[in-house]
């Protein structure tokens, strides 16, 4: 039996991100990392696979550079990883990602369990999470902050999910996807020894025709990708003593008709 | 005939007020394209929310006021929608995009095979395509989309398109009824724990924001308290500084990751790459440095207002109005001021 969980590289959430001449966006030398949200989906991999007896994989959709999440994933105690890549994903949408995600998944055969982190922090598209359930044909529990219970032996699962209202607690059947939250657990560093194993490990790479996909014709397709216009650079620095700031700072709103 | 549809999102049997910038969104794509605007209203209360979409623009509903919706669960949503959207083949789906559309939108999106703009700042229609710009990189760069198809979805970015005002009106409601029935749906809510008074900072139109700054509160923890007297001060100053000076201005109150991870105030109030993307008219940031995490979630906001001790602080770069100082002498002479000049 299998956990799964998707993950990839992002740009470093302080990197300065822009629009080159070209077109094409840079972050000039930052580096890339693991998707920040999907560290907590990759310790929660961790976590249940052990506890279910199973083994924890880990996916990456997309070109060598996401190779990096991998290995940081095999690092932190994934059992497995797998890299799927085909030229006719690039500049493909999340309709064609989810597509493709759902037969990785088939194709492993065993799995019960795929786990998401919220969103990536470049794109942050959250769509094919969702997509990747209903082409699966799973449950599809988002925003989850606790698993409470899996049974196995009766296929359900029990899990706390956040709402902007509250939080529920649910039951559902298994196999599910879900995708959780920052709450859901703590992280762990990768240690000396994984990170030496992951550095050796070779990862396969499978292309759309070992999964056996043909991606859908309805597409989205980015056009153009633009700098933010100029902020309006007006910028007033406000002062005197408390009260004389705070006096004008509400003229000032007032003004502005905002209060 | 084919329709722009909108999605009306509901808790509780009250429409988000959000849903109404929607329907204005709408309201422009089907005078450019000559179809109707229908309101999709799911689960308690569907039809006087409808009449209420209707006086924000929309020309007809269509309803489905079932138990099985009470609760949004996506089993039973989606495959309504899924349905509705393959028996009529509607040109768009729209919604807000607030976590429970997006995950329906996207879920009915693949149900159909149909393309799906997402986080839109604006769409328009070019040369049959529906293209829209959305942020991206956390809100560091934009791009532009087209997408094709018979039905494409889009959801929206709240605040990006502007409701209308309302004018009461009747509309022609149909009713339909749930594709999936209560033993056909695996996905069970055994509880529910409301928070009440919680944070709607996607909605709000003025936010203050606390950062790691609310820790340097003059105020001290009573005598023998046990706890971590800095925790205790940020709180303090969460609920006795940022609280009231928030309520005089009918905001709501934002975070700073660094006050979230320290334990001041819970990761709902979050603003920031990994929180909360916010928009609002004002952006009131306290003790916040500026990290370029934390402008992710807020850059787009109108006005954005520093108070800072340090002048130096990134958080100027970006401010209209900057207020050097120390917020606990600042933000509490603000608060007199407003309630003083508001008659509060
Ligand atoms: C992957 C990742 C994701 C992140 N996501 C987020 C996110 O979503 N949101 C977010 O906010 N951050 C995020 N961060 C963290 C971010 O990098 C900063 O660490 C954080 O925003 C700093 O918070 P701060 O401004 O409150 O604290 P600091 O940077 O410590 O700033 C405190 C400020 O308070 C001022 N100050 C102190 N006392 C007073 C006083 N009495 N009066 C007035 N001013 C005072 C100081 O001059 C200083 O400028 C993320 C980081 C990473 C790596
Ligand atoms: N190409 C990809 N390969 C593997 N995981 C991905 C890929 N794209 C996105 N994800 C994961 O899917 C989730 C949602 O990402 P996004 O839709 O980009 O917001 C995050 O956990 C991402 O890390």
């Amino acid at each position: 039996m299998r956990i799964a969980v998707f993950t990839r590289s992002t740009p470093d959430t302080a990197a300065k991100v822009e629009v080159d001449a070209g077109g094409k966006v840079t972050w000039g030398d930052a580096a890339t990392v693991v998707n920040p949200w999907d560290e907590y989906a990759l310790e929660e991999a961790i976590v249940q696979a052990k506890s279910a007896g199973g083994k924890a994989a880990v996916i990456a959709i997309g070109a060598p550079m996401h190779e990096e999440a991998l290995k940081h994933s095999l690092a932190m105690g994934l059992d497995e990883a797998y890299r799927v890549w085909d030229t006719s994903l690039e500049g493909a949408d999340g309709l064609a990602y989810a597509t493709t995600a759902a037969a990785a998944v088939q194709k492993l055969g065993d799995v019960e369990l795929v786990i998401f982190g919220k969103e990536s922090v470049d794109i942050g598209s959250d769509q094919h999470i969702y997509q990747t359930a209903r082409k699966l044909g799973w449950t599809m529990l988002s925003y989850i902050s606790k698993i409470l219970e899996i049974d196995y032996a009766a296929r359900t699962i029990k899990v706390e999910k956040m709402l902007e209202q509250g939080k529920q607690v649910i039951t559902s059947q298994l196999p599910a996807v879900i995708s959780v939250l920052k709450d859901i657990n703590e992280p762990r560093y990768p240690s000396f020894i994984g990170i030496r194993k992951a550095s050796k490990a070779v990862i396969p790479e499978w292309t759309l025709g070992d999964l056996g996909v043909t991606l859908p014709t309805n597409s989205t397709k980015v056009t153009a990708f633009k700098n933010l216009p100029p902020r309006d650079s007006k910028s007033e620095m406000i002062e005197g003593t408390p009260q004389e700031q705070a006096a004008k700072l509400v003229d000032k709103l007032l003004e502005e008709k905002v209060l | 005939m084919s329709a722009i549809y909108v999605w009306i999102e509901t808790f509780k049997g009250k429409a988000s007020a959000a849903s109404w910038e929607a329907v204005a969104a709408g309201r422009s794509l089907a005078s450019s394209m000559g179809v109707p605007v229908t309101a999709l209203v799911f689960g308690e209360n569907a039809v006087v929310v409808a009449n209420e979409a209707g006086s924000f623009g929309a020309d007809n509903a269509i309803v489905c006021d079932d138990a099985t919706l009470t609760h949004f669960r996506l089993e039973p949503y989606a495959a309504l929608l899924s349905d509705l959207v393959k028996k009529n083949e509607p040109f768009v789906v729209l919604a807000i995009a607030s976590s429970r559309a997006r995950e329906l939108l996207a879920a009915s999106a693949a149900d159909t095979d149909s393309a799906m703009l997402s986080d839109a700042l604006t769409l328009n229609v070019d040369d049959g395509d529906l293209v829209a710009t959305r942020p991206v990189y956390a809100g560091k760069v934009w791009s532009d989309a087209a997408a094709s198809g018979n039905t494409v979805f889009v959801s929206l970015r709240s605040r990006a398109f502007e409701s209308a005002e309302p004018t009461p009106k009747t509309i022609d409601v149909i009713t339909v009824a749930p594709v999936l029935s209560e033993d056909q749906i695996m996905t069970k809510v055994e509880r529910f724990e409301e928070e009440v008074g919680t944070v709607n900072l996607t909605d709000a139109a003025i936010i203050v924001s606390g950062g790691r700054g609310m820790a340097n509160n003059p105020a001290t923890p009573p005598a023998g308290y046990a706890g971590d007297a800095t925790v205790w001060k940020a709180q303090d100053g969460f609920e006795h500084t940022l609280k009231p000076f928030a309520d005089a201005l009918g905001a709501a109150v934002g975070a700073s990751r660094a006050a979230v991870d320290a334990g001041y105030i819970p990761y709902a109030h979050q603003v920031g790459q990994t929180g909360r993307t916010v928009a609002p008219d004002v952006y009131i940031a306290a003790g916040i440095s500026g990290a370029i995490q934390h402008q992710a979630g807020m850059r787009s906001s109108k006005i954005i207002v520093a108070i800072n001790k340090d002048g130096e602080a990134p958080i100027f770069k970006m401010a209209r109005y900057g207020l050097v100082g120390d917020l606990y002498q600042i933000i509490p002479a603000i608060t007199e001021e407003l309630n003083r000049r508001l008659g509060k």
